[in-house]
């Protein structure tokens, strides 16, 4: 046994992936904003990524709303600070749970189907079928997905925000006795244009990640059926992962 | 970098090596395919028919040596990717599972290249896709259906159809009839002499299907162990001298060709 080889080797083997998807990601983005554009590729895609996740956003929003709300209320009351609930709730939601949740639900609806489906494409030659037809598949299959995730994540989190702030609202007025009007007021009055912000920024980013590396999994997919399942694997633990660690650097450097 | 020439043969192979996985697969194929000419490359499995295709396509890097089309090298060293659009538009190439697009119907299968590449317009592309399917003898009902919804002949058929909509100068058939049923493995064939002749372009066809090659092929060549170990007419290929393409034409097991099971 040789310890220090085996960590070495899987160090370059996590670096040598890294620089692959990186490359990968700026081809990606390349072909984001440059032409020819697919237009049709891309509406699809908004509808796909965008309209078909408001359900599994809009639940997991109000569940987590309310649920803050009701953790921040047992919390506030061991030091008669209750009264902050809404000015916790929308401040968590906004910065923190919407972009974070939706960004992992999505990661597990989107990023896996893009994975699966560019895998299944790869393995059956469907991807060498349309270089041949001169169209380029980074064009055609990956941009329109990574700019429908990019342009959709930020929308999909601002209903996020919206949905669990009313989650919130719901539960602290129909079991915690809080007046509507004044929640609603004491909401409006503390939110700042900056926190919002900072979730929209967050959700971009997010959005790219998991079109990104859904992509670039299927992309490179390899081995039948069990090819197509290990990359609809791996592309939702590399997501996730990658949300978590840059959530953390935006944050961090939105703060500095 | 070289340019185009007439006097050149429509498609070379010129000293193609690829090694993958510690596995010399191409150790120098050297093939010519003149304009409206069939070659047929024969080869068992893993005898690097398809990594040759892939080179010559460009689905795969070589190593070494390069695949020239009219004399320009478009695959390997010294291909300008400059140009690499313009010369992949002289193909047409029919894949072994068919590799229809699923979540396109048949006639936007078939009319991928004209729409996504060449910027025809949809009513234009329809016409011209229903057309190609009557040239193929797939019925125009099945214009708006799915590839799923397709038998593994009409599939067969709708991928030719695709490959040769837009009239290209090289035909590449991978296994054109595996998977298919001796009747209509035998119409697939017939279709594609057909079409080959029809539009005159070089043809360039992998199989280990003897009844397909001596129906297709006006010369064939015989692929081993990553070299051309024979290549002759086709009616020359019972007549070869060689014992390994005797035993492969014949199909034996027993032989200098050790069988992988």
């Amino acid at each position: 046994m040789r310890p220090f080889s085996d960590i070495g080797r899987a160090t370059f083997a996590v670096l040598r992936e890294f620089g692959r998807f990186t490359n990968f990601a700026g081809r990606a983005a390349v072909a984001c904003v440059t032409p020819p554009f697919h237009l049709g590729q891309f509406l699809r895609q908004l509808m796909h990524v965008g309209y078909f996740s408001l359900p599994v956003i809009g639940l997991t929003a109000v569940f987590i709303g309310a649920a803050l709300a009701l953790n921040i209320y047992v919390g506030g009351t061991r030091f008669n600070a209750e009264s902050f609930v809404p000015n916790i709730v929308v401040l968590g939601i906004t910065r923190e749970l919407g972009p974070v949740l939706a960004g992992l639900m999505l990661a597990g609806r989107v990023s896996a189907g893009i994975a699966a489906e560019i895998g299944t494409m790869r393995v059956t030659e469907q991807l060498d079928a349309m270089t041949t037809l001169s169209t380029d598949p980074m064009r055609f299959l990956v941009a329109p997905r990574v700019l429908a995730a990019v342009v959709t994540l930020p929308v999909l989190v601002l209903v996020a925000d919206i949905i669990g702030v009313m989650g919130g609202y719901l539960v602290a007025t129909g079991s915690l006795d809080f007046n509507g009007p004044i929640y609603l007021r004491n909401t409006r009055l503390f939110l700042e244009a900056a926190d919002v912000n900072l979730g929209l920024i967050k959700a971009a980013v997010f959005g790219f990640i998991i079109a990104a590396i859904g992509a670039y999994q299927g992309y490179n997919s390899s081995g039948g059926a069990l090819g197509v399942g290990r990359a609809a694997t791996n592309a939702v633990v590399g997501a996730t992962v990658l949300i978590l660690a840059s959530n953390y650097l935006i944050t961090a450097f939105y703060v500095a | 970098m070289s340019t185009p020439q007439s006097s050149a043969p429509k498609l070379e192979l010129r000293g193609l090596k690829k090694r993958l996985r510690n596995r010399q697969v191409l150790d120098g194929v050297d093939l010519i395919v003149p304009k409206g000419h069939s070659l047929v490359l024969l080869g068992g499995s893993g005898s690097g028919k398809s990594v040759t295709l892939k080179c010559t396509l460009g689905l795969m890097k070589p190593d070494e040596g390069a695949a020239l089309v009219d004399g320009e090298v478009f695959s390997g060293a010294g291909a300008d990717p400059k140009r690499k659009d313009e010369i992949q538009r002289k193909f047409g190439m029919l894949f072994q599972g068919g590799a229809l697009f699923d979540s396109l119907t048949i006639w936007e299968n078939i009319a991928f290249r004209l729409i996504y590449a060449d910027g025809v317009a949809r009513k234009d592309a329809r016409e011209r896709a229903i057309a190609t399917m009557k040239q193929v003898r797939l019925a125009p009902e099945n214009a708006d259906l799915r590839p799923t919804e397709l038998s593994g002949g009409m599939q067969k058929r709708a991928a030719l159809a695709r490959a040769i909509i837009a009239k290209p100068d090289i035909l590449f058939f991978d296994e054109p009839t595996t998977g298919l049923d001796p009747i209509t493995a035998d119409a697939i064939n017939d279709l594609i002499v057909e079409m080959s002749k029809e539009l005159g372009c070089a043809a360039l066809s992998i199989t280990h299907d003897m009844a397909s090659a001596r129906k297709i092929a006006d010369e064939i060549a015989m692929l081993y162990q990553g070299k051309i170990i024979w290549r002759g007419p086709a009616k020359d290929i019972d007549n070869s001298g060689d014992p390994r393409v005797d035993q492969f034409v014949h199909g034996r097991a027993e032989g200098p060709i050790q069988a992988v099971v």
